[in-house]
């Protein structure tokens, strides 16, 4: 069974220029301790995605069809207060800034206690402090912080952006989500410290059997920790499949061209090979498929109609060149 | 051996951690001080591109600021072209020097078009009005952006590679020597990216222009260097030509920092543990040893110098004891 399931949706903005379609026709899954990484470049979608399977959409925003089914509950229809109950301990959202994902006049000892709390709640379990207590320590420990007594007791601002981080990632243990989802949790921190989270989201991953969602602009971190890649441009689905599969042969010309344009090895006598042109306009996007003004495989019919879903050995992939 | 274009000796800054105020003066507490880059010796040579990576808070950005002559540094000396970088002639050198920032929405001023933007660096040079803006034409036409189209756009209807490649029309309009290139791509897609990075490199084949590229990307430094230094905690670890470094790291560090990059070669980062030190009482020896999987007892106690030999230089006693041995 899968944790999530979004058929078909469609997520509109309204702006002063007009309605802006950040999710066209949109379906894919997760499934149970699978993790998966969604790959786009900026504006193609992928973080408003993240925030329509919690709920935290921006006021001007609204589902316009489809479905999301999180844990077998309809997202899209809920209302606030049941939307309340599943954020945080069905579906757990990491966001990219980490100074600003904790409360700062809180020592970090409350919020992880608060999140044991919001749990014991939902499951309906008694809520006893000192076996909290024990529990916050025992999870921190297992986010790879060392002293985690110490740790307990400071203010986010006495912590840098990786141990917040694993805060975060720890009061996410406490709270057993169903999925993880994960808005470039690691965009902000640097390499070494990226590796170390990225390696402690694939170990629990392991651990817990939990379910995750990356979101990232940055193909090889999508790589180095999914089961699957689905890659996004402009709003849609444009290929989805194993992550060796999407890396080793990738089907899609965006697809293959964001991977070719990754600098790899010494070669500077070789030119890189961009992607010519520039990210559609979003309020008007190209007819027929909407990578077609910079598709070097262009045809009549990309022009004219949009593709559809091409299934095919477990990969999807919405091109006219295939199927 | 030719004069290397830019050289440092003991280049050193260090910034004030904390207000020192009133109340610091009269109860006499020592003023702390962040080492942001500590006895860090480099040249450049002429027409080649040094990469000078490392993670942020490594004293990188700094040495960039000092180089393009932006910041005054605490100690050491710098030389450009031979000669001697001094209050005196510092106007003079940095007309021949250009700088190029990361972010280019916060970089170019929003009230003026891109043609302003780009003449400013040319008013110094004391030129006709005619002959500024045929430069002006000659370096947007050398980025790839059409005079006619783009010459009275202001930079918020541009997009972000277009933006950037303003920036470098603006650092080559002069015709420097040398210019500092800071992050200048990695506040775009990856696809963007790659346009600015084959721009650099054309320019650079085109005009024999002096880079350091400074970023915290590997590949990036990869692609684009001839060379490369790798920074930690405010010193350079290592340096040397591109291929070896990045193939055969020497350095505890740079072994660490290559194998937590994220590739769609290989699966399975293996970081070091712990974190980057604090830079106002930087560890004792050698700043890595904390982290270090190898470190010995004299690694704590005695500060490893930059040592070269077959074009690779780097600080670290595992290969200095190793030097003694062979020499007796």
């Amino acid at each position: 069974m899968s944790v999530l399931e979004v058929r078909d949706l469609v997520v509109e903005y309204s702006t002063v220029y007009g309605v802006l379609r950040a999710i066209n026709h949109l379906s894919f899954e997760v499934g149970e301790a699978e993790s998966v990484g969604v790959v786009g470049e900026s504006g193609s979608g992928k973080s408003t995605l993240g925030l329509s399977v919690v709920r935290l959409l921006p006021p001007n925003a609204r589902y316009a069809g489809g479905s999301i089914i999180l844990d077998g509950q309809e997202v899209t229809r809920m209302s606030n207060s049941e939307a309340r109950r599943i954020r945080g301990t069905t579906a757990f959202m990491i966001f990219q800034d980490p100074l600003n994902s904790l409360n700062p006049v809180k020592k970090v000892s409350t919020q992880l206690l608060e999140a044991v709390e919001m749990r014991c709640k939902k499951l309906g379990e008694t809520y006893d402090v000192e076996k909290a207590t024990r529990e916050v320590v025992e999870k921190i420990r297992d986010v790879r912080i060392p002293d985690p007594e110490l740790i307990m007791e400071r203010y986010p601002h006495q912590l840098s952006g990786g141990q917040i981080q694993r805060v975060i990632i720890a009061m996410a243990l406490l709270m057993r989500p169903k999925l993880l989802i994960a808005d470039e949790p690691t965009s902000a921190l640097d390499v070494t410290i990226q590796a170390q989270v990225l390696k402690l989201m694939n170990d629990l991953k392991k651990e817990y059997g939990m379910s995750i969602m990356l979101i990232t602009h940055d193909i090889s971190v999508a790589y180095n920790i999914s089961d699957r890649i689905m890659v996004m441009y402009a709003g849609e689905l444009v290929e989805l499949g194993s992550a060796d599969g999407v890396i080793r042969s990738p089907m899609h010309p965006y697809a293959k061209a964001l991977i070719a344009s990754i600098p790899r090895g010494v070669m500077r006598d070789a030119p890189l090979e961009p992607i010519r042109g520039s990210p559609p306009n979003m309020i008007h996007p190209p007819s027929g498929c909407r990578f077609h003004p910079r598709c070097p495989f262009v045809m009549d019919v990309c022009r004219r109609e949009e593709p559809r879903e091409v299934h095919q050995d477990g990969r999807v992939v919405r091109c006219y060149l295939y199927g | 051996m030719d004069e290397p274009i830019v050289r440092a000796v003991k280049l050193r800054k260090y910034f004030l951690a904390t207000k020192h105020g009133i109340l610091e003066t009269l109860f006499r507490r020592k003023p702390l001080y962040v080492h942001a880059v500590d006895d860090v010796d480099l040249e450049i040579r002429r027409g080649e591109i040094l990469a000078l990576v490392g993670e942020s808070g490594s004293g990188k950005t700094t040495i960039g600021r000092i180089l393009a002559t932006l910041e005054k540094p605490t100690g050491g000396e710098l030389y450009f072209e031979g000669e001697r970088v001094t209050p005196s002639n510092v106007k003079q050198v940095r007309k021949r020097i250009q700088m190029v920032f990361q972010n280019p929405m916060e970089s170019l001023d929003p009230r003026m078009s891109v043609r302003q933007v780009v003449e400013e660096p040319l008013r110094a040079l004391g030129l006709s009005g005619d002959e500024r803006r045929r430069r002006v034409e000659d370096a947007l036409t050398a980025v790839g952006l059409e005079p006619s189209i783009f010459n009275y756009r202001r930079p918020r209807d541009l997009s972000g590679g277009q933006r950037q490649r303003v920036a470098v029309a603006r650092a080559i309009v002069s015709n420097p020597k040398f210019i500092v290139l800071d992050e200048p791509t990695s506040a775009l897609d990856a696809s963007v990216q790659a346009q600015v990075l084959n721009l650099l490199v054309e320019l650079h084949r085109a005009y024999g222009f002096t880079y350091l590229f400074i970023t915290h990307n590997i590949s990036v430094a990869r692609y684009i260097a001839d060379r490369v230094a790798v920074m930690y905690a405010g010193k350079i670890v290592e340096s040397g030509d591109v291929r070896s470094v990045m193939s055969e790291p020497r350095h505890p560090y740079s072994q660490a920092l290559l194998k937590s990059v994220p590739t769609v070669e290989r699966r399975g980062l293996e970081p070091p543990t712990g974190e980057v030190p604090s830079l106002i009482a930087p560890p004792s020896g050698c700043r890595f040893h904390p982290r270090c999987p190898y470190v010995m007892d004299v690694c704590r106690r005695e500060e490893p110098a930059l040592l070269g030999a077959d074009g690779v230089s780097v600080a670290c006693w595992l290969y200095g004891a190793k030097r003694v041995e062979s020499d007796a």
